[in-house]
């Protein structure tokens, strides 16, 4: 510790030496040869050569040294056509062709998700974008979709974001194979394939890798996963429209449109059956993360968002090998090399600089950082030493309650003593209501479960009294972040279908399991009691 | 009296929004090349490039935090930032690393 920041300050007041002569003579600090390009951090100059090669190996070490991704692994890599996403694609390129000690072993496949109905742009403009993205992704080789927000997997059937089979917010255990049965009436072009994979995960490594092996052999890939794409119908971009249309600010904007990219990819790599999903966060759009999600109430889950490996879905694993790299390297490495971007507007392109959290906390760490140069590293590395708590990853955590949206256990069952509370009860207060408003109402919303699992049909919805309960139950099933979120929504008409129908699906079945609690044993307690009476 | 210079600017990264959308411009600049700095170069842009929003490439006399700058394809701190004195025919590239540009 001591060391390392003798060395710091070693290296520190070597570049302040250093400053004065700053100049294109400056030479590498790696090969001392050639006159450098580029500063890393302090004092770092690389050539441009020495840069390449750090890139480069930087990649590779990350990948080999978290030992996550096995040989012969489906991999999909999420592509937004921005800087990290492309230099992150360029990197498995260049991996993948390599000589064998160090090459790459895993098979890659492609998504890029057109975000152009929620971003106001035109079809025209879309078709345009959609092109360029094609043919940056035809040169690769891989197999590659192209899918618009609104729809999925055309090749198959067309099924909607808003007809995502509710198990995209559903855990899927690995190593319980029937769990993935609804899901599997959904996608049973890949049901033998996808079983396949469950029942290998439960054994051994090799078995993995035989089994997915043989699924490459099997599958004539490239015809089956590249699917062309195909602008949705004006009828589901009205829908999309409609639900982002409904929200009030665009911090809960960017928030619902990460969540629906999320259930979407993760959908996709279910489909498919990629057990990975490789997403391009860099290091400096970690830190503006960090600082957001603790600003939106998600630092419960700063772990899971920011960090390298990401398991709350269960069977498919986020990975984001890219979280070392700043943006400055990845932009000066796609300039200097040439890699292909593709730009496209954000939701919140040309904004004021406070228009949303996210905006204003970029705004923030850069502005810092201009002064600081070690900024976003500091903030970069606080994450890294958070871990997810083992309970979390347990096998005692497949039953635990999950947020409906993000899918994070949910940080809201939580005793009365606590922040979550105070903040519950003086959200009351401020609103004139009294403090035993909110039982009353999940009574209420109870009874009225109860009569919908009566006649087995959903209430009538449309009467301002079961919206108000609907917005309760819906709150009821996510973590307090996603509360925040779902409060800006004016309401939940337009939200996709998978998710009100899963909402639905769990309130019917709290209220069930209260009904029948007095006959069950869930007790250890009472178990060992019966065992010896 | 030196020539006058001229430039070949581009802008990536969603900078070339708040250019009309035009990523490569060449200029000329109506100064003398001896006294002719980024700082100029800058104050320039804004007046005769910059379509809209200034607030969102340039902040004081630099640029915004987060964008970029590049002289010659190389990184403009290793080049004295605002006080690299501009040659005939230099290149200079902005990219924007902010979010949506």
């Amino acid at each position: 510790m001591c060391r390392a920041q003798e060395e710091e300050d070693e290296r520190y007041s070597e570049a302040v030496r250093r400053r004065p002569e700053l100049g294109l003579e400056q030479k590498c600090m790696k090969c001392k040869e050639r006159s450098a390009v580029l500063i890393i951090r302090i004092g770092d100059a690389f050539c441009k050569d020495c840069f390449k090669e750090y890139f480069v190996h930087k990649f590779r070490a990350m990948l080999g040294k978290k030992r996550l991704i096995y040989p012969g692994e489906k991999v999909l890599l999420a592509l937004s056509g921005g800087p990290a996403s492309s230099s992150m694609f360029q990197q498995v390129q260049e991996g993948l062709s390599r000589d064998a000690p160090k090459k790459l072993r895993f098979v890659p496949g492609l998504v890029h998700i057109d975000e152009g109905a929620v971003r106001r742009q035109s079809l025209k403009e879309r078709e345009k974008m959609v092109a360029e993205m094609e043919s940056v992704l035809k040169m690769s080789g891989f197999p590659y979709q192209i899918i618009a927000l609104e729809e999925v997997g055309r090749y198959r059937a067309v099924i909607q974001v808003f007809n995502l089979p509710s198990s995209v917010v559903q855990w899927v255990s690995k190593d319980i194979p029937d769990m993935a049965d609804d899901y599997k009436a959904a996608v049973d072009g890949f049901l033998g394939h996808h079983t396949g994979v469950e029942n290998a995960e439960s054994g051994s490594r090799t078995c993995v890798q035989t089994k997915l092996a043989e699924l490459s052999i099997e599958e004539p890939e490239p015809a089956a996963s590249t699917g062309t794409f195909c602008l949705p119908s004006a009828q589901s971009t009205q829908a999309l429209k409609q639900l982002f249309d409904s929200v009030r600010s665009l911090t809960a904007k960017e928030e619902l449109l990460h969540t629906l990219r999320s259930h979407l990819l993760v959908h996709t790599a279910r489909a498919q059956g990629y057990s990975k999903l490789m997403l391009g966060d860099s290091c400096t759009r970690l830190a503006v993360k960090f600082l957001t999600n603790i600003s939106l109430g998600r630092g419960a889950f700063l772990a899971m968002d920011t960090g390298f490996s990401d398991r709350r879905y269960g069977d498919v694993v986020l990975v984001r090998p890219m979280r070392e790299y700043s943006l400055k390297e990845i932009s000066f490495y796609n300039q200097m090399f040439l890699v292909p971007t593709v730009f496209s507007p954000a939701l919140n392109s040309k904004p004021s600089e406070k228009g949303s959290i996210h905006q204003l906390t970029e705004t923030f760490i850069n502005k810092l950082q201009s002064d600081f140069p070690s900024t976003v590293s500091t903030v970069y590395r606080t994450s890294e030493k958070l871990n997810v708590a083992s309970s979390v990853e347990g096998p005692e955590s497949v039953s635990a309650a999950r947020c409906l949206f993000c899918l994070c256990p949910l940080d809201t069952r939580v005793e009365k003593a606590s922040a979550f509370h105070a903040t519950l009860i003086s959200e009351h207060l401020s609103q004139r209501k009294s403090l035993d408003l909110p039982e009353a109402a999940v009574k209420k919303c109870c009874a009225e479960s109860e009569e919908r699992r009566c006649c087995k049909k959903p209430a009538a919805r449309g009467s301002t009294t079961s919206r108000a309960d609907e917005r309760l139950n819906l709150l009821d099933l996510l973590c307090y972040g996603c509360r925040v979120t779902t409060k800006d929504l004016t309401t939940l008409d337009h939200l996709p279908h998978y998710v009100r129908s899963e909402a639905d699906h769990r309130t019917h079945r709290t209220a069930m399991k209260k009904e029948i609690q007095e006959f069950l044993l869930h007790e250890n307690a009472d178990l060992e009691y019966v065992l010896k009476t | 009296m030196a020539a006058s210079v001229s430039l070949q600017l581009e802008f990536s990264g969603g900078a070339e929004l708040l250019f009309g959308g035009v990523k490569k411009h060449h200029v000329t600049l109506p100064f003398q090349s001896d006294a002719c700095d980024i700082r100029h170069l800058l104050v320039w842009i804004k007046q005769n490039l910059l379509q809209e929003r200034p607030e969102l490439f340039i902040q004081g006399d630099s640029v915004r935090p987060g964008i970029l700058v590049l002289i010659n394809d190389a990184d403009w701190e290793l080049m004295g930032e605002l006080t690299y004195k501009l040659q005939d025919e230099d290149s200079i590239t902005f990219i924007s690393t902010l979010h949506g540009g």
